[in-house]
């Protein structure tokens, strides 16, 4: 199905897809429903600013474009980097923001980055209570579980019984910090290299970094693979 | 001129020198501001210390969400708080934390 993803369920095993030829029925691909007060508030607000030429239809095509860019792959190849070379790990946890923008990853807005330092001492973990602040520029939009109200408001209240049921079990002894981003700031977890990875290349190491990890809630795994 | 006695002939402007500095302990204010702030509620009146300042000044995000910003920059600060000091009941080790970043506005020295 990743050539053609089609918008609905195919429940037959037989199902061909190479032979895919159309002749089932097919549900029209649309929006049924009306949209709801912030839709129409935003579709409001972005016509009056376009009709007053705040800014242009192709500003904010550009934008989204932007946005489509950042993905966690960006963030993976930041981590495995801070991985094997130390001065860029010195620098960037000095300074995120520039450190990422060594890379190449350019920031679009004002905002900051503190990249916080996974240690067998200390775990980081992320949340925005206020809404759905996520350091976009290097990960990407958040996954839908970080934006609703039982992460946010668990995320600070029993972020180890939050982690547990991530599959994360954090040792008494290790000091859990949790960041709320609410202002300016934006956070991006290093993850602790996995053990076995010494003869991984960098961009092996990347492939190991995932999301999840650099929000905080997992860490990164390493299986090696029997020979 | 070494850099000392520059940095003395140098007269900063009102608000460029950060208050605190960092290891001072402080507390947030305790207010209910109706409409736009970046300090959530459950962090009003807490102890904290200072771990760090945010390195550029910024506009504050509470005047900027009304569109004011001239002349509205100040500091930020990347606040500890003890989990122990937000949550009477928490359930976790006394050295869990929180960190947040606070706008200078809602800081007092204890």
């Amino acid at each position: 199905m990743t050539l053609h993803d089609d918008n609905h369920d195919h429940d037959g095993l037989d199902h061909d897809h190479h032979d895919h030829d159309h002749s089932h029925p097919h549900e029209e691909i649309s929006i049924t429903e009306l949209p709801g007060y912030y839709d129409m508030l935003e579709t409001a607000v972005r016509e009056l600013l376009v009709e007053r030429k705040l800014f242009g239809a192709d500003e904010i095509r550009r934008q989204i474009e932007v946005l489509d860019s950042r993905t966690p792959a960006l963030g993976a190849k930041v981590v495995a980097r801070a991985w094997v070379d130390e001065e860029f790990r010195k620098r960037l946890l000095e300074d995120g923001r520039k450190g990422c923008e060594e890379l190449g990853i350019t920031f679009y807005d004002d905002t900051q980055l503190i990249v916080l330092e996974n240690t067998a001492e200390v775990h980081n973990l992320i949340v925005c209570t206020l809404c759905s602040c996520y350091p976009r520029p290097v990960l990407g939009l958040p996954p839908d579980w970080y934006k609703l109200k039982p992460y946010r408001a668990r995320a600070v209240y029993e972020p180890r019984a939050v982690l547990e049921e991530f599959g994360t079990h954090i040792p008494d002894d290790v000091e859990i910090v949790v960041s709320d981003s609410t202002a300016m700031v934006r956070y991006l977890v290093l993850p602790m290299r996995p053990a076995g990875t010494e003869g991984l290349s960098e961009e092996e190491l990347a492939a190991l970094v995932t999301r999840d990890a650099m929000i905080g809630v997992i860490p990164v795994e390493y299986q090696k693979r029997a020979a | 001129m070494t850099a000392q006695s520059i940095a003395q002939a140098v007269v900063p402007a009102l608000g460029e020198v950060p208050d605190f500095q960092v290891g001072d302990r402080v507390r947030t204010a305790v207010r209910f501001p109706v409409g736009h702030y970046r300090l959530p509620s459950y962090l009003r009146g807490k102890a904290g210390t200072v771990e760090r300042i945010i390195p550029t000044m910024g506009v504050d995000n509470e005047e900027e969400g009304y569109g004011r910003n001239a002349g509205s920059k100040g500091h930020y600060y990347r606040i500890a708080i003890p989990m122990t000091e937000i949550w009477a009941e928490y359930k976790g080790q006394a050295t869990d934390g929180l960190r947040i970043e606070v706008f200078e506005t809602w800081l007092e020295r204890i």
